[in-house]
């Protein structure tokens, strides 16, 4: 839960632009392209979302946009897989509880 | 419609190398993936790969992957990103859904899978709790997106993706408490393994995880030591001060699109499970659509690229675009080459496995 800076191999990390995304109504920064997920993992958010019927907490499980278990409602949409979506400027991200309401008309 | 020659589907080892392959004899090629860069699993394997010299042993994987993206660049390869192949039909047709609002079809004379594979899970109270996941995923996390998703690390597994992804945690700073193995030996390559015993982790073989516990996340673990027949042993619980449990425990190939364009299947486990029917130029029960890399069963980057060039070729062969001499020559070398890499005690049982599957009379 935290930023890897210097890295063996890797080197240290680049420097990016930063971008504000709101996450639950708290703005925090993000690094500019990262995905969803990375960004909030950086923050030591705990979970992504709850379950429709027992409200269990769900994080990330494959983090290649497979197996659906880190989805979040971002921009108002539900059911958005973090691990494979790009934080942009302004972005609204929320914890989705059960199958999370559409808020915006499509 | 849109009309392509060659429309290979995933842009990671199997299908980069599929795509460049065709392109080189001729064919106009189309490659398309749903994520927002190419690569697939490549660029997260800071490692350097095994095999020989003509395998690009020695070279880590991010950088057989910028190799072979400037190459797709020098041949002009046409590339979709943020595409996603949603069906197959009439054995030409692909549907592809591009940046998640055009929907488009494309019209292939021949079509080349090199979709992937997915992580296992293993269930256990508490598995579904968030903190764990797939090695792989702590490995995109680390390598990719520079994030530590955890400090206190469990790793279920001791293959080579359980013991890789465990020094490339070492490496990225987290503390690796212990990896426990169900099977009463390791499963990785020793060289990799040593590294990780030299840090000091703890190895317990006969072992596995009995139970992940924490309100939103996990904050402990429980591990248990195992009997012959594979069942826990009462009163040998072990308590481990964890925040993630990475899940080493093999993967599926990625065989839908296969599947429902009809497409043979047969079961392989120890290639992963339902694997499309193919033959040794890797074309499927239909003869255009081709196979490359984990989709044809699993096993990893190296093998993939050599499939993805044998697959490539194959079709570009069938099209018509080299001769019969051309084409067994580069396919030979190719076939060998991937030979080379299914040989010894960790791959002759893969090289069986795979005859198995090309030997297999189709009902």
């Amino acid at each position: 839960m935290q930023r890897i800076i210097d890295h063996p191999v890797l080197g240290p990390l680049p420097e990016v632009k930063m971008v504000r995304i709101i996450v639950d109504g708290e703005s925090l920064m993000a690094r500019e392209g990262e995905m969803i997920a990375a960004a909030l993992i950086a923050t030591g958010k705990k979970y992504f979302r709850k379950t429709v019927k027992t409200h269990e907490p769900r994080g990330i499980y494959c983090g290649i946009g497979r197996c659906t278990d880190c989805v979040m409602t971002v921009n108002g949409i539900p059911n958005v897989r973090t691990c494979v979506t790009p934080v942009e400027e302004g972005m609204v991200i929320e914890t989705q509880m059960g199958y999370g309401v559409w808020k915006q008309e499509q | 419609m849109e009309e392509r020659e060659v429309v290979v589907i995933g842009a990671g080892p199997a299908g980069l190398s599929a795509a460049l392959e065709a392109a080189r004899a001729g064919a106009h090629v189309l490659l398309v993936d749903e994520n927002s860069k190419p690569g697939g699993q490549l660029f997260k394997q800071i490692h350097k790969f095994f095999g020989s010299h003509e395998h690009r042993a020695g070279v880590r994987g991010i950088d057989i992957g910028t190799q072979l993206l400037e190459e797709a660049e020098r041949l002009d390869i046409e590339v979709w990103l943020d595409a996603e192949a949603c069906g197959i039909f009439n054995t030409t047709d692909v549907w592809i859904v591009r940046n998640k609002e055009k929907s488009v079809t494309v019209r292939a004379k021949r079509i080349i899978l090199a979709t992937g594979a997915v992580e296992n899970s293993v269930n256990f109270p508490g598995w579904s709790l968030p903190g764990v996941m797939g090695a792989g995923a702590a490995q995109t996390m680390i390598n990719l997106h520079r994030v530590l998703p955890g400090q206190k690390i469990l790793m279920v597994g001791s293959g080579n993706v359980g013991i890789i992804v465990s020094y490339q945690l070492l490496q990225a700073g987290a503390d690796v408490k212990a990896v426990v193995e169900a099977a009463p030996r390791l499963g990785g390559y020793g060289v990799h393994t040593a590294k990780v015993r030299r840090a000091g982790v703890p190895f317990y073989t006969s072992h596995t995880v009995l139970e992940a516990r924490g309100t939103d996340h996990v904050e402990s673990a429980t591990i248990v030591q195992l009997d012959d027949k594979w069942k826990p042993i009462p009163g040998t619980e072990k308590e481990l001060d964890v925040d993630t449990i990475c899940i080493a425990a093999g993967l599926t190939p990625l065989v839908e699109l296969a599947f429902a364009a009809g497409c043979e299947p047969l079961y392989s486990p120890l290639l992963g499970g339902m694997v499309p029917w193919h033959d040794r130029s890797m074309a499927t029960s239909i003869p255009t659509i081709y196979l490359a890399g984990d989709i044809s069963g699993v096993e990893e980057a190296s093998t993939a690229m050599e499939e993805g060039r044998m697959a490539g070729l194959s079709a570009a062969y069938s099209l018509g675009y080299v001769d019969r001499e051309t084409y067994a020559v580069g396919f030979d070398a190719a076939e060998k080459r991937m030979l080379a890499l299914r040989s010894g005690m960790f791959g002759q049982k893969r090289r069986d496995a795979k005859a198995a599957i090309v030997g297999h009379s189709r009902g």
